[in-house]
């Protein structure tokens, strides 16, 4: 699977758009795309710090790969991963403080993300720099176009606002900010996503089983 | 000693890592298939976060705080967290082979839940004391475990259910959380810390 697309960086970002979105498809880091996603613009800003980190992490490992002991690779992995979520996350303390004390601690978290993890093991470790860029790139639009998605709907539904501006005018379904409300939303979009999948491209709908 | 009995429900109960933080939800989804892989992944859960955030808080305490090294907290958790969950698995191993054989695999599993880097990164931001780091690791590792049970039980009923089929699997377990989190949402207020 991580090998099919060697030659084309266009075939990586889709891969990791659709063909294994992070979140529908693979069902890995479920936990972020429940708890940030209450608002539109903190599911978006936490995409875009997964984002990097993944690009970043996925870049910075291919190019130690050849010098890392094996046995000690995944401890590696792990700090280097570490080291870019700590970078992002002052960064984001220092520019967009309301933000980050809402979205911090799952921020701080995204070290024990297992998609960032798996990517870099399954693929940055065998592959050269471009490719491992392109599929991080994939991988982190992957993970912000379902945190997006989910954030959308959750905003528009719990408190009829888009970006915080109002939008629609009858009374919002409070349960949607709730936390169950998050539970329900990645549950029918992903039932969703399996739908179209079964109806449209013939596929078993099955997403994962869950890690 | 009261406010350690609030804390300890406060962090099961009230704020429940799963239905009300939404943390560790990958293994949540993972180990709930069966009520046997359910109870294991509990009971080591449990253990390994209270000593997890006893050894946290102490390198937090005496290495840390004196030489201004905050910014080092993720880095620095997470090598003691998967340290010490490496050295338990390695003794286990050796010790208690019976016991490696039936929780080993949690253990190992552990590594990639969130809840067990959250835990010392809300203690070191809370300013916990040592025993309430304890106490607090504790109550998270219960409300963990209930939720896994709570889970483990209504998913082996569900597998005779006829479920539509895109809702297979995944989904449907995702709004049955839904709905245990709504039921979870009567704890709250009921301890103001």
């Amino acid at each position: 699977m991580s090998t099919a697309g060697k030659t084309s960086y266009i075939g990586l970002l889709k891969n990791g758009i659709f063909g294994e979105n992070p979140v529908f498809r693979i069902a890995l880091s479920l936990c972020p795309a429940v708890a940030v996603t209450s608002s539109l613009k903190n599911g978006l800003l936490m995409g875009i710090g997964v984002f990097f980190v993944q690009t970043l992490a996925n870049v910075s490992i291919s190019l130690v790969r050849n010098f890392i002991h094996e046995r000690i690779r995944l401890p590696a992995y792990i700090l280097i991963i570490a080291t870019w979520v700590t970078a992002i996350n002052l960064l984001l303390e220092a520019f967009a403080y309301p933000v980050y004390k809402q979205i911090g601690l799952y921020l701080q978290l995204i070290v024990a993300f297992a998609i960032i993890l798996s990517r870099a093991e399954l693929f940055a470790s065998k592959n050269k720099l471009l490719p491992s860029l392109f599929d991080g790139l994939g991988m982190g639009l992957g993970f912000l176009v379902a945190l997006v998605a989910i954030s959308f709907f959750r905003e528009l539904l719990g408190s009829g606002t888009l970006f915080g501006f109002p939008v629609v005018s009858s009374k919002p379904v409070l349960l949607f900010v709730l936390p169950a409300g998050g539970f329900f939303a990645v549950g029918f979009l992903m039932g969703f996503f399996n739908w179209i999948d079964i109806r449209f491209f013939g596929g078993h709908g099955a997403s994962g089983g869950g890690h | 000693m009261e406010k350690l009995l609030e804390l300890l429900v406060a962090a099961s109960l009230v704020n429940n890592f799963v239905f009300t933080r939404y943390l560790g939800l990958c293994i949540f989804m993972g180990t709930t298939k069966k009520m046997d892989t359910a109870a294991g992944m509990s009971i080591t859960f449990t253990s390994v976060m209270v000593i997890s955030s006893a050894l946290s808080w102490v390198a937090y305490h005496f290495v840390m705080a004196p030489y201004h090294l905050e910014f080092l907290k993720i880095l620095v958790f997470i090598v003691i967290v998967a340290g010490f969950v490496q050295a338990a698995d390695t003794m286990m191993r050796k010790v208690a082979p019976g016991l490696y054989y039936k929780l080993g695999i949690y253990l190992a599993l552990i590594i990639t839940n969130c809840i067990i880097l959250a835990v010392p990164l809300i203690n070191a931001d809370s300013g916990y004391s040592f025993i309430q780091s304890l106490v607090f690791g504790l109550g998270s590792g219960l409300g963990f475990a209930l939720a896994l049970i709570i889970m483990a039980s209504i998913r082996e009923k569900l597998e005779l259910a006829d479920v539509p089929k895109p809702f297979r699997g995944l989904p449907i377990a995702f709004i049955l959380t839904g709905l245990i989190a709504l039921a979870f949402v009567g704890f709250s207020g009921l301890i103001t810390l």
